[in-house]
């Protein structure tokens, strides 16, 4: 995927995976397909009040492809519910200050989004529905609302799983498994 | 070159002289923890990449201990554990603790250990972030999701970075009034809530090897609540008794050098620690108890993986032996066999159920991880309004508990149990 553009939904810092899923839908099992589906439109529903829907009530997706986070993005539990409700409702990128670990390395296991890293606060400096475009080869996000330009850090050592697909193609790919 | 515990483990696991932090390595695996909530998903990933026939690699390696939704009426809830059963029954997995069974554990990070799954110098990777409780037994564990948990299955090996290690050293004598939680929390309102990302969490000194199994696994569960990949205590004799009186299963411990650079190091003095509280809504919410009197509570919750162990409610009997709870106090043992020690111990010839019972407390729950993550709506313990509570717990994030209004503080039993005859944050120095 070269470019990732849509309208951006903005959070701060500390969103726990409560808040991206919370504990009452981890009876969803992520690989029967419809329930895949179900857990898209329950993403993001722990958010304490004051941040708008991130799925409006009765769609199963959301308007938001990218998410824009401050630190820690994804802290808390390693249920994978997360990173794969936030692709099932049809997210592409999160472009966040930090990551908690599992939740990134989640993200990049399953390929169900691109875990970005600014280093920056773009938090502060985006608004839920700005329009912002990735270039993902360039390590370059626009607020086009804004017009301004944002690098991103490169994905480093995780770059050869994500650019293979995830930790199966990737282990096919080196020979690891068959 | 010298090593940390950690990087010794991870270089035996991944067949390397040495490893450093940074080196990404093929390590193979020697136990695999998934639970009810993530079984599933775990299966269905092996199985959609290994196929429908596949075996898992090892069957001695995988334990499987349902513990989160168990005493529900919800219908998917009852199907996942039927999709555990299926699975142990097709692979012949020796080591599942079926619910409704004598077999039937509780918490999986309590039951681990005390089933002698886990040993010294081993590598444990669990389905769930507080796999890191563990390392309190001088292994390497660490939480995973379900895709690396489906890859494990199936290959029994997998690929991580080498955590750089954070020391901590607690020296001086531990108090009475002082838990393990107290010391976790103070560490991690010191470094913050991503303070140890990507860091193994090395709990060291003399205050460390005062404390018992139990309470150094308190310490090693929360290490996630600041980042960490890992928790690590390095083995000890009280190490080897809890193991050798668990498992004949022979293990070579692994101790670090002494010589070993580390990332960053942090010293305490246990003597002057005090009883802590992690205000609502992140665990680094530090706060001395004795400091928030004012603090109205609505009900007090003991149990879970960190803090529903025996010692948790033997520390809860000490303060409640003849007084009387204020508020609603929930007790839910983590596992069965928590819940008959419970019944065995005494305090002054007064046995511990004699105890909660005439302080009022709620009667003891069924074990399993109950309130500590909200669960499905019928949940024993789950917050449903604007309720204040006091929990042994170690999350408090918005909406943890079940409802996204209430609360949450964490603290230790001792200053639970203190708070629950109040009514308010009390420390529990005014009962002892």
């Amino acid at each position: 995927m070269k470019t990732i553009q849509g309208t951006v939904y903005v959070v701060k810092d500390d969103i726990d995976t409560d808040q991206i899923i919370p504990a009452q839908y981890l009876n969803l099992v992520p690989t029967i397909p419809e329930e895949y589906a179900k857990l898209g439109s329950y993403a993001m529903c722990g958010l304490p009040d004051g941040y708008p829907p991130f799925v409006k009530p009765g769609a199963m997706k959301a308007e938001y492809p990218i998410i824009i986070a401050g630190r820690n993005f994804g802290c808390g539990s390693s249920r994978e519910h997360a990173p794969v409700c936030l692709g099932a409702a049809g997210v592409k990128a999160v472009v966040a200050e930090s990551y908690a670990r599992i939740f990134f390395r989640n993200c990049v296991a399953t390929g169900e989004l691109y875990p970005f890293e600014t280093g920056i606060r773009l938090c502060d400096v985006f608004t839920t529905g700005d329009v912002a475009e990735i270039d993902v080869a360039g390590s370059l996000l626009t607020n086009r609302t804004t017009g301004k330009s944002y690098s991103i850090k490169e994905l480093g050592a995780v770059a050869p799983v994500v650019e293979a697909g995830g930790i199966f193609a990737y282990a096919r790919k080196s020979g690891i498994i068959k | 070159m010298a090593m940390t515990l950690t990087e010794k483990i991870l270089a035996r696991a991944a067949g390397k002289r040495v490893v450093g932090p940074g080196d990404n390595v093929w390590v193979e695996v020697d136990i695999l923890l998934t639970h009810d909530v993530c079984g599933p998903g775990t299966i269905g990933v092996f199985q959609r990449e290994f196929g429908k026939m596949a075996k898992v690699w090892d069957p001695s390696k995988v334990v499987i201990i349902p513990d989160h939704y168990i005493f529900t009426a919800d219908e998917k809830a009852h199907r996942n554990v039927d999709t555990l059963r299926d699975f142990v029954k097709e692979q012949k997995l020796p080591y599942y603790y079926d619910p409704g069974t004598a077999q039937y554990k509780g918490v999986c990070h309590v039951a681990l250990p005390q089933t002698g799954h886990v040993r010294p110098g081993e590598v444990i990777f669990g389905t769930d972030s507080h796999t890191c409780t563990h390392g309190a037994l001088g292994a390497f564990a660490t939480g995973i999701g379900n895709t690396d948990a489906g890859f494990i299955m199936g290959t029994g090996k997998l690929l991580i970075k080498v955590p750089k290690t954070m020391r901590f050293t607690v020296n001086g004598t531990v108090p009475p009034y002082l838990m393990g939680k107290d010391i976790i929390l103070k560490i991690i309102g010191d470094i913050g809530f991503d303070g140890a990302s990507y860091c193994a969490m090395e709990f060291t000194g003399e205050a460390i090897r005062q404390l018992s199994i139990e309470e150094r696994m308190t310490i090693c569960n929360m290490a996630i609540e600041a980042g960490g990949k890992n928790g690590i205590i390095e083995p000890d004799e009280k190490t080897f008794e809890y193991v050798k009186a668990r498992t004949n299963k022979p293990f070579e411990a692994v101790y670090g050098d002494a010589d070993a650079p580390v990332d960053s190091e942090r010293t305490y003095d246990a003597s002057t620690l005090e009883p802590c509280v992690a205000e609502p809504h992140v665990p680094s919410n530090f706060a001395l108890a004795r400091e928030r009197n004012d603090v109205k509570l609505d009900r007090a919750y003991i149990g879970s993986c960190t803090g529903g162990k025996i010692t948790d409610f033997l520390a809860a009997a000490r303060i409640l032996k003849g007084r009387k709870v204020s508020i609603p106090t929930f007790l839910v043992p983590a596992t069965m066999e928590v819940a008959e020690d419970i019944i065995k111990s005494e305090i002054d010839g007064k046995s511990l159920v004699e105890i909660f019972a005439e302080a009022g407390c709620d009667d003891i729950a069924p074990p399993s991880c109950a309130a500590c993550l909200g669960g499905p709506a019928d949940t024993y313990g789950r917050t449903s309004g604007k309720e204040a509570v006091i929990s042994t717990t170690n999350r408090n994030f918005p909406g943890r508990m079940g409802s996204k209004q209430s609360r949450i503080y964490l603290a230790s039993p001792l200053t639970v149990a203190a708070s629950a005859i109040r009514g308010r944050i009390t420390d529990p120095r005014e009962f002892m």
